[in-house]
């Protein structure tokens, strides 16, 4: 487009009409502003307070509900877990990798932030544990030098034998012989998780700063914090991420995101998140290019709230009969330079 | 043309944007509608929320959950985050009906639409850095989507240190970067005049 034409175009959209300049006091009015702010922020404040809930922290999922945190370690030893078969970025598993027609950006990105579940979640952490307790060491040896059958062997047994006692309302699980080491491994892990200590063994890094907690928030996101998060209405179905706790208003500017999650056939499907993101990408895009969009850039002049808004300018200024009054000649109405 | 590059630069600057045009103090006759001063709710509300957001990062991140104090200024920069999107969107709507990108504003309506698409990254991660319940279901809520798409091999919801450090620095950065050519572009065009009434031939 040459200098010429867009200067038409500019020309055409705005009213041509020239505009008397008034005086305007913009530093003032960012001042009166932020001090409205000021003043409706500090009282929201100050009725409303903020909400901060503490954190679920594995100790307390551990002493709350030790057979679901069992359930969970079990899971994450035999492979049978969420996370454990997750897929990219944690491992190579399939569990949740989502596709869009053919391509899978999920795998295409790779395994950048590895975990194996059965190693870094209970064989690793009973480590400590096995240095002061000769049973769970003894425990660890004869898990480590069984054959992988024997392995699935004993931890059918004890998953039959935790599934029992969850059914029959016990609140503890005596393991039976059949279950081998699993059971002293996984009554180990239990005791190092009720007294505190897998919450740090999950997080501590080899360089003493801690600042990462993808592991302890991978071990607690699937019936722990699903527990805590479906009694406050977080779940993705009950517009999951725009709520807070107790009764403040969350990230309502997420309602379109969200929205998406509440269609059956999208909340349903294995590839969701990957087609909500897709519709969202294509949304946001016609968002940014409105000015562009054919059709749509042209819409507010249907609609007519701009009547309204200039309501004053209108009035002031009636459009005349053919050849009225206003001269042809004037400058656009635009800018601060137009005007008398 | 002088061959000074630093008096190049500065004769363009001052073409584009002359002082009486950058802080004027008259306006069209049109500026009268309480509609135009959404745009300075909203930068109102994103002062506030720098300024309480950097009381926090002077005490630190632990702070606000022991300190009553420390609680106050976390509500302040809670309720302008509510403020600040509320005077956004309502901003974003009226210059929609206004068609406030006519007469070459095109580009300040892109730079408005992308300050909003970073805003809600930059309230996200502040979401992620409040280390309670919330952050915590969030990220593992959230991680399955960005993980989704490829997003989260890089950018991982449950490293607090990374959130935390897009929230305080990174992201805030880039708003404040993008409002204010947002707000240069503004005063370059000046303030968008009234839609031409069918008759003057549109
Ligand atoms: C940090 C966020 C933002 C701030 C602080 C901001 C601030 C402002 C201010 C002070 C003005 C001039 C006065 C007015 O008309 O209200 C303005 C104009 C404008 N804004 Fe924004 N804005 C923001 C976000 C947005 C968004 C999200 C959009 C739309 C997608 C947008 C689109 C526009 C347009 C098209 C104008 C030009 C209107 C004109 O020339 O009269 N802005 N903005």
């Amino acid at each position: 487009m040459t200098a010429g034409t867009s200067r038409t175009a500019r020309r055409a959209d705005v009213d041509p009409r020239p505009a008397r300049a008034v005086p305007y006091d913009l530093v003032r009015e960012v001042l009166v502003v932020c001090g409205v702010v000021l003043v409706l922020v500090l009282a929201l404040s100050a009725v409303f307070s903020s909400p901060d809930d503490p954190p679920t922290t594995i100790r307390s999922f551990a002493q709350q509900s030790p057979l679901v945190f069992l359930h969970t370690a079990l899971g994450d030893l035999d492979g049978s877990g969420e996370i454990a078969s997750y897929g990219p970025p944690y491992n190579q598993g399939d569990h949740a990798v989502q596709y869009l027609g053919p391509v899978s950006l999920q795998k295409l990105a790779g395994v950048t932030i590895p975990i194996n579940t059965a190693q870094d979640f209970v064989l690793g952490p009973l480590q400590p544990l096995a240095t002061v307790e000769p049973p769970v060491a003894a425990a660890l040896d004869r898990f480590n030098a069984a054959s992988p059958a024997q392995r699935k062997a004993w931890e059918a047994a004890y998953g039959t034998a935790l599934d029992a006692a969850v059914s029959s309302g016990a609140t503890s699980l005596q393991a039976p012989a059949a279950a081998g080491p699993v059971g002293p491994m996984l009554a180990g892990l239990l005791e190092e998780a009720q007294v505190g200590s897998l919450d740090g063994l999950l997080l501590t890094s080899s360089r003493f700063y801690a600042t990462d907690y993808t592991k302890p928030l991978l071990f607690l996101q699937g019936a722990a914090m699903h527990n805590r998060a479906s009694a406050l209405n977080f779940l993705g179905t009950q517009w999951g991420m725009m709520n807070e706790t107790g009764s403040y208003p969350g990230q309502a500017w997420l309602w379109l995101y969200t929205f998406w999650y509440q269609v059956p056939a999208i909340a349903t499907s294995p590839n969701g998140d990957a087609i909500v993101w897709a519709i969202m990408a294509v949304l946001t895009l016609l968002l940014v290019l409105v000015p562009w969009l054919p059709g749509i850039n042209r819409l507010p002049g249907r609609l007519g709230v701009y009547r309204w808004i200039w309501r004053d300018w209108y009035r002031e200024h009636p459009v005349g009969p053919p050849g009225g009054t206003f001269g042809p000649a004037g400058p656009p109405g635009g800018g601060p330079r137009a005007g008398p | 043309m002088s061959t000074n590059l630093t008096a190049r630069l500065r004769a363009r600057l001052v073409a584009a944007l002359p002082p009486e045009q950058l802080l004027p103090d008259s306006q069209p006759e049109y500026v009268r509608s309480y509609v135009y001063v959404f745009g300075a709710m909203t930068l109102a509300s994103f002062i506030l929320l720098i300024a309480s957001g950097v009381v926090l990062a002077l005490f630190g991140p632990g702070w606000w959950h022991a300190s009553p104090v420390g609680h106050f200024f976390n509500s302040i920069h809670f309720w302008s985050v509510q403020a600040f999107f509320f005077f956004m969107v309502l901003h974003l709507w009226a210059q929609f009906f206004m068609a406030a990108w006519r007469g070459g504003r095109r580009i300040t309506w892109l730079t408005g639409a992308v300050t909003f698409v970073v805003s809600i990254g930059a309230a996200f991660t502040g979401y992620l850095s409040q280390q309670n319940f919330d952050s915590q279901w969030i990220a593992v809520q959230g991680k399955d989507a960005m993980n989704a798409i490829g997003i989260g091999a890089y950018f991982n919801l449950l490293n607090f240190g990374q959130m935390y450090t897009f929230h305080v620095f990174l992201l805030p950065v880039a708003v404040a970067g993008l409002t204010t050519l947002h707000l240069l572009q503004v005063r370059r065009r000046g303030v968008v005049p009234p839609i031409p009434p069918r008759e003057l031939g549109r």
